[in-house]
């Protein structure tokens, strides 16, 4: 049985391998600058759908299940990213025929649109962050902003992965800030809506993996921290969130599968949530795919996500249940081309010599190889260094060493900056929030 | 090409090219519309993020060199200006 993996880079090479796993057969997809890309070597046949921008290859539906259909794939993996949390995608490809490795067309749009999102989280009883109730229209904006009180954050409905967001210090600037976020979302997105939240300083963003079958089953594999973040990109991830409460870690895994039982979710999911320094937590978003750090979980539970969600598509139930047993401590940090030095610069260019660090503990997820082209059209994530250990400390150390290992020419990367975050007390520690970078970029490198 | 009395502004980035800063939006500028050097003329999109060209000298717009939504290369030249006292 054939499987369309609809994406590229690191995600497409890790569907690949859990298809191969699986004895499916993975087929790849290509632009055309992106022939010579690891993925198209490790699939079994790889077809071309479209030019180097993503806008007419890896975001064009019609090009992907044409593909499909071409070579006589019945599954389609979206990976993340791209059409990942399309609800049209996944409906043109149940509607020619194909298995969406995903939630229904119906359960992406319940989560899909942010402010709609926050109505379901409601619904099931689930506390969110302070704001608007569903999208507000331009005009309303400022008696709602009135309402939440300063400071507070616009965000774009139809947003993700931290674009379409502004903070608001104070009323003078919501004008602006209201422009700015519905620019940023209609170019992003193509949906300029807006819904306001309240800025909740310091909080901590924790997240709950989730995984349904189609016999009704949502269990949950405990949480991720995830508060490492620049310009709300996440950097670094782990699993589990370093000095939670057991009743905290509780009160958010229940509320993770409420949500996604409400919604009838099948496959694997992600609930957002940020927790004050009271560990009150707040429900921010679902995201209705893998998600870029799934591998911290698969390190410290030992169940294999993306298999798992082919195996829920395929029919199956769940391969495990309960209370997951926790091993050790998983940490993620993201390789990006971007110049940490020069403000996180973007540095496509030709990858001239590479070296992966190896060993215990150890997992490289990525596509490059020395001669791979990074291009300036995609994501700049080209590899993700994961590092686990018995405990948070040996993990952290396995990290240091790792990363002093990384040797890559042609591109700048983001290696020197986790260098330097392993060096922060409050990281290694565990005691950090959202707001650790923002005081590690103020300080003196 | 520029021919004598033109200028060639480039992008120094390489990525997708815009002229407009949203798909809804007007372009930032149009031939025959009159620049100062910090005045942008297009933006370029590398790795989701988005970079502003600047005009980089004082003068007229005469042609776009590359279409929006085009893929560039860093150091391509995208537009031609004519020089203007």
């Amino acid at each position: 049985m054939k499987v369309l993996v609809a994406n590229r880079g690191e995600i497409a090479v890790r569907v690949i391998r859990a298809c191969r796993e699986l004895d499916l057969s993975p087929v790849a997809v290509y632009s055309e600058p992106d022939e010579e890309q690891l993925h198209c070597r490790l699939a079994d046949e790889a077809v071309c759908i479209g030019p180097a921008q993503a806008a007419a290859s890896y975001l064009n539906a019609d090009a992907l299940v044409a593909a499909a259909l071409e070579t006589g794939a019945e599954l389609v993996h979206p990976g993340y990213g791209f059409l990942a949390e399309s609800a049209s995608f996944a409906a043109a490809c149940s509607d020619a025929g194909l298995v969406f490795v995903g939630p229904s067309p119906e359960t992406i749009r319940a989560v899909g649109d942010k402010a709609a999102a926050r109505e379901t989280a409601r619904a099931a009883g689930i506390p969110t962050v302070p704001g608007s109730h569903g999208v507000v229209a331009p005009a309303g904006v400022a008696a709602v902003a009135e309402e939440v009180g300063y400071p507070l954050l616009l965000k774009a409905a139809g947003g993700g992965g931290g674009r379409g967001i502004r903070t608001v210090e104070t009323p003078a600037d919501l004008d602006a800030a209201c422009a700015a976020a519905a620019r940023e979302a209609g170019a992003a997105f193509g949906d300029g809506s807006l819904y306001v939240e309240k800025l909740l300083v310091g909080a901590r963003h924790v997240e709950v993996q989730v995984v349904g079958d189609r016999a009704g089953t949502v269990a949950h594999l405990h949480e991720r921290e995830c508060s490492v973040q620049r310009r709300r990109q996440k950097l670094v991830e782990e699993a589990r969130a370093p000095a939670l409460r057991h009743e905290t870690r509780d009160a958010i895994a229940g509320a993770a599968v409420r949500l996604a039982e409400s919604i009838g979710y099948v496959g694997a999911g992600t609930v957002e949530f940020l927790l004050d320094r009271d560990e009150r937590f707040y429900f921010i978003e679902a995201n209705a795919r893998i998600q870029v750090e799934h591998p911290v979980t698969e390190l410290v539970t030992g169940v294999d996500l993306v298999k798992e969600q082919l195996r829920v598509a395929l029919g199956e139930r769940l391969s495990f249940g309960g209370d997951v047993a926790i091993h050790g401590a998983a940490v993620e940090f993201r390789i990006n081309a971007e110049d940490p030095a020069r403000g996180f610069f973007p540095s496509p260019g030709t990858v001239t010599a590479l070296h992966w660090p190896g060993g215990p503990g150890i997992r490289v997820d990525t596509a490059l190889q020395a001669g791979t082209k990074v291009l300036p059209f995609y994501d700049s994530l080209v590899a993700k260094l994961v590092v686990w250990g018995r405990t948070r400390a040996e993990a952290l150390s396995r990290a240091r060493r790792a990363l002093e290992e990384v040797h890559v020419e042609g591109i700048e990367t983001t290696v020197p900056f986790h260098l330097r975050l392993l060096d922060d007390s409050r990281f290694v520690e565990g005691a950090y929030d959202t707001t650790l970078l923002e005081d590690l970029e103020r300080a003196p490198a | 090409m520029t021919e004598p009395g033109e200028i060639a502004v480039t992008s120094q980035l390489p990525g997708t090219f815009y002229r407009r800063p949203s798909p809804d939006a007007e372009p930032f500028v149009s031939e025959g519309d009159p620049v100062e050097a910090t005045d942008t003329i297009g933006l370029v999109e590398v790795m989701k993020s988005f970079y502003e060209i600047q005009a980089e000298h004082r003068g007229i717009v005469g042609r776009f060199l590359v279409e929006s939504g085009d893929p560039i290369e860093a150091g391509q030249e995208i537009a031609v200006l004519w020089a203007r006292e």
